[in-house]
């Protein structure tokens, strides 16, 4: 019985706020089914019932989420991480570490793998999910050790000929002093220039939380995808709050006014598509949120790999140069 | 600058350009030594104090005018205006604070982008303008910069930037983001054709602007004690729960990790820019036969130091 509770605890736990009437219900539902296991009597029926209830509660607060849940759910501890994808969509996964100048960057991880038997490079944040590799993972907040560690993995992508998958999950580039030291700005500046010009295909997926420069910094490409729950914003929804509203309880208010949410991203027109999450988001059914991301990275590649370099670069200096909505009367 | 003023003698001009931003009178305070100054001789001095050296900010039109030779100056997309496009709405509106900042700045963004030249020598030079909603940049910043690159590469001259702001502008969302790329976008675009690009860091540069084509200059100048960085320090100091020491993220702090290349001080600008840009485009005039050759254009042969713009 002590294992009961545990277990329903830790399941709670992956529920956030707003989903709280699922949660309890899930609960009731556990609860019942370990009831089912000790006594004779038939139950099944109303854990169907409450089975199919919790489904229609969950399609029900889904269907209606407003930027600050989105948020959330991007930010949601159970949600897959760079190397749960990295695991799962590719084969011969071999990480490879530093900068060749300063140090290893645990916020970035970096490695040769093969999609679908294709040698690619891949390239993303990556968080913690217990107390002690949070904080070595600085919590995905890269230094520039990390982004000049993604630089020169890049630089290595491009000698060889192979094409470059980034996975963007991070709050954002690391605020700290040791950082502006070691030339935050610089770091970040730096890769924007070269992946404008970097001969090789670059397709870039926001997984979870694309933070200001910190995610651009390994997101200037051909292609730019968004998991449906993903978010992506010039300034974290709390910042932004504290400067404009002078107060960082407004968040929700600042996550809608930005327009984060990969919908409102995709009509301004700054990615080409939304993957699906399973209803829930991502972390209720890794399996199927890995087969899409798979699918489109497939694709993406196969397409990019037609088109001849010079007219790739052509396209991706057009599209990046052409950004910004302005009026000249 | 309109051909009536530039026939103004330039004593005229500049009465003209203190009553502007100093409405009280004809003195002024230094920020740092407290030394009170007499306009005149602060605007002489491009606005650095001439007791303790204290650089402080000076509107765009005035740093390109100091930095420009006076005569062939023509303004660069002087009429893009931005878009609300997200609608976005804090305490006040979006509109409402872009209004704002036209009416107390006289300007229609937080760029100004003059194509001119620098000792003869054609350049494009761009200068943000701080009090136009912190020099932030949106889409229009981002198309401005697009554009003098576009100058550059058509005239194949070099670019200069002045840079003055607080990052990327929030009420624009994500396409401000994005400006991070396409402006860098535009540095690379440079580098390819072997143009120069020069950066002068001014007080403060921090977040999106720092983080992209500021930092991007095959030279990288900073005027003197200037706050430059990623993140502002209070952001810094709420992360890292300690006092940032005494001069962090100041100028000289950045010349001693590597960052930036020089430290100049604003009225030696003009001299040590256009020093640094003949030597870097010697080879390309001399052995390249570039379209700026002599016969074209005769001014390329002067030699800087014969300055006769202050």
């Amino acid at each position: 019985m002590a294992n009961l509770t545990l277990t329903n605890m830790l399941k709670l736990q992956t529920f956030l706020d707003f989903e709280q009437p699922i949660a309890e219900l899930e609960a009731k539902i556990e609860q019942l089914s370990h009831i089912g296991d000790d006594t004779a009597l038939n139950i099944s029926e109303e854990i169907e019932h409450l089975k199919a209830k919790s489904r229609e509660l969950t399609e029900k607060i889904f269907s209606s989420l407003n930027a600050w849940q989105v948020t959330q759910l991007a930010r949601h501890p159970m949600r897959p991480y760079t190397l749960d994808y990295v695991e799962s969509i590719f084969t011969e996964f071999q990480e490879l570490h530093g900068d060749r100048s300063f140090g290893d960057d645990a916020a970035i991880v970096c490695g040769l793998a093969r999609l679908e038997g294709r040698p690619v490079m891949i390239i993303g944040h990556q968080k913690g999910r217990d107390t002690k590799s949070k904080i070595q993972r600085n919590f995905g907040m890269p230094r520039p050790e990390g982004y000049r560690k993604a630089l020169r993995m890049m630089k290595m992508a491009e000698r060889f000929h192979l094409p470059v998958l980034t996975f963007i999950d991070t709050p954002g580039a690391f605020p700290g002093i040791e950082a502006e030291e070691r030339g935050q700005s610089e770091a970040i500046a730096r890769n924007l220039f070269e992946m404008a010009h970097l001969r090789t295909p670059i397709i870039c997926t926001v997984i979870g939380e694309g933070g200001s420069g910190g995610a651009l910094a390994i997101g200037v490409g051909d292609r730019v995808y968004m998991l449906q729950y993903s978010v992506y914003s010039v300034i974290s929804p709390e910042g932004c709050a504290s400067i404009l509203w002078k107060s960082a309880e407004k968040a929700p208010d600042a996550a809608e006014a930005l327009g984060i949410r990969s919908e409102r991203v995709l009509e301004l027109g700054l990615a080409d598509g939304i993957i699906p999450e399973p209803l829930g988001g991502a972390h209720r059914d890794p399996a199927f949120t890995c087969a899409g991301l798979k699918n489109t990275l497939t694709e993406a590649l196969e397409t990019l790999s037609s088109i001849s370099m010079d007219e790739l670069l052509a396209q991706r200096h057009a599209r990046w140069l052409e950004m910004g909505l302005y009026s000249e009367p | 600058m309109s051909w009536f003023s530039r026939l103004v003698p330039t004593t005229i001009r500049i009465e003209g350009h203190n009553r502007r931003s100093i409405p009280e009178g004809l003195w002024e305070k230094c920020s740092s030594c407290q030394s009170v100054l007499y306009h005149i001789e602060l605007e002489r001095h491009l606005r650095v104090c001439p007791s303790c050296g204290h650089h402080m900010r000076i509107l765009p039109r005035e740093r390109l005018a100091s930095f420009l030779d006076k005569d062939d100056i023509e303004e660069i997309a002087p009429d893009l205006v931005p878009v609300d496009v997200l609608k976005f709405r804090d305490s006040k509106r979006y509109r409402d604070r872009i209004a704002a900042a036209n009416k107390t700045t006289g300007e229609k963004e937080a760029m100004i982008v003059l194509q001119g030249c620098l000792k003869g020598m054609p350049v494009v030079a761009c200068a943000f303008h701080f009090g136009f909603m912190g020099g932030s940049m949106g889409s229009v910043v981002g198309e401005k910069f697009a554009r003098a690159v576009r100058r550059c590469l058509d005239r194949n001259c070099p670019l200069v930037c002045f840079s003055a702001s607080g990052g990327a502008r929030m009420q624009e969302g994500l396409l401000s983001l994005m400006q991070m790329a396409k402006t860098s976008m535009g540095v690379a675009d440079m580098a390819e054709a072997r143009l120069p690009f020069i950066s002068v860091l001014t007080d403060p540069t921090t977040g999106g602007v720092s983080a992209s084509f500021a930092m991007l200059g095959d030279i990288n100048i900073a005027e003197p004690n200037a706050l430059i960085g990623f993140a502002g320090p209070r952001v810094i100091e709420q992360t890292v729960h300690q006092k940032l020491p005494e001069g962090f993220q100041r100028s000289e702090f950045l010349l001693q990790h590597g960052v930036i290349d020089i430290i100049v001080d604003r009225r030696e600008m003009r001299d040590t820019v256009a020093t640094l840009l003949y030597q870097l485009s010697f080879s390309a005039r001399e052995f390249l036969a570039a379209p700026l050759s002599e016969k074209e254009d005769p001014a390329m042969s002067l030699e800087p130091g014969n300055d006769e713009n202050q």
